[in-house]
């Protein structure tokens, strides 16, 4: 999940569920659900240059995970320099942030 | 007897006369405006860009007793060590979502803790010192482990261990004064400054270390079956002696381990105070795309355990200590200039995080503690004073306990300390994204989960230890084991759901909210950010 819009909808604001948004909390989303999926590699083979398949799969998503968290972070940010650059001058809205 | 490597010696000397020199020296790098703020102490003037950041949170998480703890558990069980690994890729992901937001707000706010945003958010002092007070009691066994991190190089190295008491914890004290003597004058500018020389050795070692050691003990082949060897005999104390696979029970506590870990790392107080640190809500992104850098450094580092065990490392020694495990291994197979250069890169791994938990500590204490409730009208002046004072204090603590407990107590408490802090993660968490959840349910939620989890971790014995024998336990209605602090975690969430529908049917006073919905996305050089009050003076 993208964080909530920190702004109200103005116009040519991007909405607050935007593709942009969607597309970072599935690049956040990724790595998290491949690392709690223990079943899918708890196992030996195939091995890399010895290593059993559980130990170098695990490290690779080190390196990986970054790759989608950097993604997330290059769409955030574009989407929230959008975002400011169609909202209005001056402060957001205080309603306190009550949901 | 005990032969001492006077060569290893002088080179672990030589880096910690280095970073000591940096250490004092650091209070005249990027010096402050105004150094009688707290957030200039506490804080590093909250201006520290995207490398900065890098090096010191990266200090900051992966500490020396991650290095010598994390091989240990892999030297001993196996595969159930390895969880380290998906605990720090999960963990940046997840906290990509809420530290910006946490970030931003307490730089409009000029917030120093979590606790502070917890008092604005809500308006409650209770809760407000219930988190703080949480963060200070898991953060000291963190800074007492980070002593046994310092020991553990120094046992190898062939000092202390031996004669009185006093010449025997000589140079932990020396240590120690050297630490708290810099960290005093120089705040949070010190362990940022120590974190490159710090971070540089780190790398420096363990590339080598995974590259050159497994070239003299014939490839990572022959090391895993060495290791496949050792864990098909039994344990010393009869039972399995581990695995390179988990078993089937073993998944659920593994995945849950590495998501309430994951969840958890980011609630502690020195965590956090790092990413305050920080000049801007996209450096706070940006580290969480790059400190994985720092996972991959610690993966290999587990890898380590294996080597140990290919090595021979402590095999047939009745008892032996997995602790030791990874500074023998280096011992063994460096030569020795190279051996000080790994010790002295595990031993100044113990300084840096142990001189930001102290500030971290030392920041909830004069915030939460002391100005909520003992002297309110305390200037920025006696704030600084005040945190100063109490990092010395917190540290003297971290040695007491080192001293006059057992190692066995440092690492059960730290377990506990984990588990604690996730608890503090609903009024956290949530609080960014919503003031849905009521302040007394909340409170209900952490206690409930507090209790519960503690209760259930006393309950656990080991061989090594009749209570807080481990992190796991069955989870009700589940029927598998899982870790307990993230059980705790659910039972708070569900209390707090709960309660906040009753107390809002029975309309109990919410408590005023500081906050608006715009503070929550401010980014440096935003209106709201130049206008924000200066922090150590805020609300």
């Amino acid at each position: 999940m993208p964080p909530s819009s920190p702004h109200a909808p103005a116009a040519g604001a991007p909405p607050a569920v935007s593709t942009a948004r969607v597309l970072a909390g599935l690049c956040l989303l990724v790595p998290v659900l491949v690392m709690l999926w223990v079943p899918s590699y708890n196992r030996l083979a195939p091995g890399l240059g010895g290593m059993p398949f559980f130990y170098w799969y695990q490290l690779l998503w080190v390196p990986v995970s970054a790759l989608f968290t950097g993604t997330a972070y290059l769409l955030v940010r574009r989407d929230e320099a959008l975002r400011r650059a169609a909202a209005p001058a001056g402060p957001g809205p205080q309603d306190g942030g009550r949901a | 007897m005990r032969h001492v490597d006077w060569t290893a010696m002088a080179v672990f000397l030589l880096f910690f006369a280095l970073v000591t020199v940096m250490g004092f020296l650091a209070s005249r790098w990027r010096r402050a405006a105004d150094a009688a703020h707290l957030h200039e102490w506490g804080l590093g003037g909250r201006s520290f860009g995207t490398w900065v950041t890098w090096f010191l949170l990266g200090g900051d998480l992966y500490t020396a007793y991650t290095f010598v703890a994390v091989p240990a558990a892999v030297y001993a069980v196996g595969a159930a060590g390895f969880f380290a690994v998906p605990y720090t890729v999960i963990a940046y992901p997840l906290v990509f979502l809420f530290l910006p937001r946490l970030w931003s707000v307490s730089r409009v706010h000029g917030y120093v803790t979590p606790a502070d945003f917890v008092r604005g958010r809500y308006g409650s002092r209770v809760l407000s010192v219930a988190v703080a007070l949480t963060g200070i009691l898991a953060t000291m066994p963190y800074i007492a482990l980070q002593l046994v991190g310092i020991q553990a190089v120094l046992d190898t190295l062939g000092v202390g261990g031996s004669g009185n008491w006093f010449l025997q914890d000589l140079p932990l004290f020396v240590a120690f004064g050297v630490l708290a003597a810099y960290t005093y004058s120089a705040g949070l500018r010190a362990p940022a400054l120590i974190a490159f020389v710090k971070d540089a050795l780190v790398y420096v070692v363990i590339v080598v270390a995974v590259v050159y050691v497994p070239l003299r003990l014939g490839g990572y082949g022959s090391v895993f079956a060495a290791a496949a060897r050792k864990f098909a005999a039994p344990g010393p104390n009869g039972g399995p002696g581990g695995s390179l696979l988990l078993g089937a029970p073993g998944q659920w506590t593994y995945a849950t381990l590495a998501f309430g870990s994951a969840l958890a790392l980011f609630m502690y107080p020195h965590t956090v105070t790092g990413v305050l640190a920080s000049g801007s809500r996209n450096t706070v992104r940006r580290n969480m795309a790059i400190l994985p850098a720092y996972s991959l450094v610690l993966g290999l580092l587990a890898l380590l355990g294996f080597l140990a065990i290919a090595a021979g490392v402590g095999a047939g020694v009745p008892g032996f200590n997995s602790q030791l495990a990874v500074p023998q291994l280096f011992a063994q197979m460096f030569p020795s200039w190279f051996t000080g250069v790994a010790f002295a890169a595990i031993g100044i791994g113990a300084l840096v995080p142990a001189a930001i938990m102290s500030i971290a500590a030392a920041n909830l204490f004069t915030r939460n503690v002391y100005r909520e409730f003992l002297k309110p009208d305390a200037t920025p002046a006696e704030e600084t004073r005040v945190a100063k004072l109490a990092s010395l204090l917190v540290k003297v603590g971290a040695l007491a306990f080192v001293l006059r407990m057992d190692k066995q107590a440092a690492i059960n408490f730290q377990l506990l300390g984990g588990l604690w802090i996730l608890q503090t993660a609903v009024a956290l968490v949530a609080g960014l994204f919503t003031r849905w959840f009521h302040r007394w349910a909340l409170l209900a939620g952490w206690a409930a989960g507090m209790v519960y989890g503690t209760w259930t971790a006393w309950g656990i014995s080991s061989p090594a230890t009749r209570h807080f024998g481990g992190n796991s336990a069955e989870v009700p209605g589940l029927g598998e084991s899982g870790y307990i602090g993230l059980t705790a975690f659910v039972l708070n969430l569900l209390v707090a759901v709960v309660l906040t529908l009753v107390l809002r049917a029975l309309r109990a006073p919410e408590g005023a909210d500081e906050t608006s919905r715009a503070d929550y996305s401010a980014e440096a050089g935003d209106e709201a950010v130049e206008r924000a009050p200066q922090p150590a003076a805020a609300h």
